[in-house]
């Protein structure tokens, strides 16, 4: 056991180092979200005048979206950084070592959970500094970091799924657009039954982005909602679920290959 | 006479790159398609917002942002190409056989201004299909679609700038960043009277804000701002034009 935590712990350790080394890997996640998240604030603000719009600050409101956009960040990371290793050889190499694995898997997506949290810090801090109060209080920091992580581990672990099934950067790289798509077919500017049109409520509410997304909003505007949290806790943990169990086998797929 | 030339030659290369590679042409239809669908389907309540009064109704609102950030990114995506062209050595081997090198230059614009048509021709189709109100006339629609191929001939020109004087794929975010900072800090989900705080102030100041109100009042048949709005494109274009030709000095200096 000491051994498989060796490996991950130097594993995790070489994937933060790696994106450190990386600034447009480190500075994006954090600049791209706010930007965007002090673009939308901005333009959207008049939104909060509509009858039925939960809050009066459309900078709480909007400030769920950091967190899931950054962790949308994370599965570039990791899979970036992943098929890289395979790219060069590093995997193959690897593989001739007693390294197990999982211990890859696990040491990957233990980097890509750092970042995330450095993430969740630095979202959270400006939104603290911009007056943002969390209605759950000092409880609600907790559980926003540990859904936060939640999130990243998924996310992670899809990234890491694609680059062991395509052993490219490139290909990684292109599944940006369609997690942005996602992104902006969910409920990240108005709440979905402020949605007006009808297939885009529809399409809203299909999305699973937009459950991680209220489950966030929930504990900086709503407070203890049971049912956001529960949806938002069980999308996630299905999705990190199915993308580890894909993740493995495609590791193990990409091993017996090398 | 060379010069037109070589930007024959040069534009019929770059769309040929475009069109016959679905990498490079499904994203640049694809993506104004998709901020249509996102800001004028899932924000369409926002026209209840008291004090928005745009008599068209959010999709013609939002169908006029989205048809000049489709004009500047297609400026924009042929930028990469030119890098691209410099990175792979294509450039340099141009800038030896073309006698007019401004030729090139203009060779790259019209390419942008003919890969943007194709774009603005699916994005209005969709718009009209999908029940956007037109309030305005021939002529409008003319001063309209006018605005935006500045803006494309702008975008192009600032990103071939960027492209000449650096000549790396790597300067992609360089191009692509200001550009999408002068957008968003325009008024893109409501009209400025209903901005507040820093981002009015920004977008006060904003030439693009001029563009984009008068574009929005030439789809409504009410022109507004017209001589402001035509006045900051053509001078935004007229300035890049500059920073695009030293641009392409520095490139032939640098061989």
């Amino acid at each position: 056991m000491n051994v498989l935590a060796d490996q991950v712990f130097l594993l995790a350790r070489r994937s933060v180092v790696r994106t450190i080394r990386q600034p447009a890997n480190v500075v994006a996640p954090l600049v791209f979200p706010m930007m965007l998240l002090a673009v939308n604030s901005g333009g959207l603000k008049a939104e909060t005048h509509l009858p039925g719009f939960p809050t009066s600050s459309f900078f709480a409101f909007a400030l769920a979206v950091p967190f899931i956009q950054g962790a949308l960040f994370a599965t570039m990371n990791a899979g970036t950084d992943l098929a890289r290793d395979i790219q060069t050889g590093f995997l193959s190499r690897l593989s001739l070592t007693p390294m197990r694995g999982i211990a890859l898997l696990g040491g990957q997506l233990g980097g890509v959970l750092t970042l995330g949290v450095v993430q969740a810090v630095v979202y959270l801090t400006v939104g603290l500094i911009v007056g943002v109060r969390l209605a759950t209080g000092p409880l609600g920091v907790v559980v926003l970091f540990l859904f936060a992580m939640l999130v990243t581990l998924g996310f992670g672990a899809l990234g890491a799924f694609a680059a062991l099934r395509t052993g490219s950067g490139e290909a990684v790289q292109s599944l940006f657009p369609a997690f942005f798509v996602f992104l902006f077919l969910s409920s990240m500017n108005i709440p979905r039954n402020l949605i007006s049109t009808t297939w885009f409520r529809d399409v809203a509410t299909l999305n699973p982005v937009s459950y991680l997304i209220e489950c966030v909003r929930s504990l900086i505007i709503v407070g203890w909602d049971t049912e956001a949290l529960v949806l938002g806790f069980g999308v996630a943990t299905v999705i990190a679920v199915v993308a580890l169990a894909l993740a493995n086998w495609a590791l193990r797929v990409r091993m017996a290959r090398t | 006479m060379r010069t037109l030339a070589v930007a024959r030659g040069v534009a019929w290369r770059t769309l040929h790159n475009v069109f016959t590679n679905p990498s490079l042409f499904v994203p640049s239809i694809v993506f104004p398609l998709f901020f249509f669908v996102a800001f004028a389907g899932g924000l369409s309540h926002v026209q209840d917002v008291p004090g928005f009064n745009y008599s068209q109704g959010y999709t013609a609102f939002q169908f006029v942002f989205v048809l000049l950030q489709s004009a500047a990114f297609g400026g924009v995506f042929t930028g990469f190409g030119i890098a691209r062209d410099f990175e792979s050595g294509f450039a340099r081997r141009l800038l030896l056989a073309a006698p007019s090198r401004t030729g090139i230059l203009l060779g790259y614009s019209v390419a942008a201004l003919l890969r943007w048509l194709v774009t603005a021709t699916v994005l209005t189709t969709v718009a009209l299909a999908a029940g956007m109100n037109v309030g305005g006339s021939g002529v409008d629609l003319f001063g309209l679609y006018a605005l935006a191929l500045i803006v494309n001939a702008a975008a192009l020109l600032w990103a071939a700038g960027v492209a000449m004087r650096l000549r790396t794929m790597q300067a992609g975010p360089i191009m692509q960043f200001p550009v999408f900072l002068v957008l968003f800090f325009a008024p893109v989900y409501v009209p400025l009277a209903l901005l507040s705080g820093w981002i009015h102030a920004i977008a006060t100041v904003n030439p693009l804000t001029r563009v984009l109100e008068a574009g929005r009042g030439f789809l409504a048949g009410s022109p507004t701002e017209v001589a402001a709005a035509f006045g900051a494109a053509l001078a935004l274009a007229a300035a890049f034009s500059f920073w695009a030709l030293r641009g392409l000095r520095k490139a032939e200096v640098a061989g």
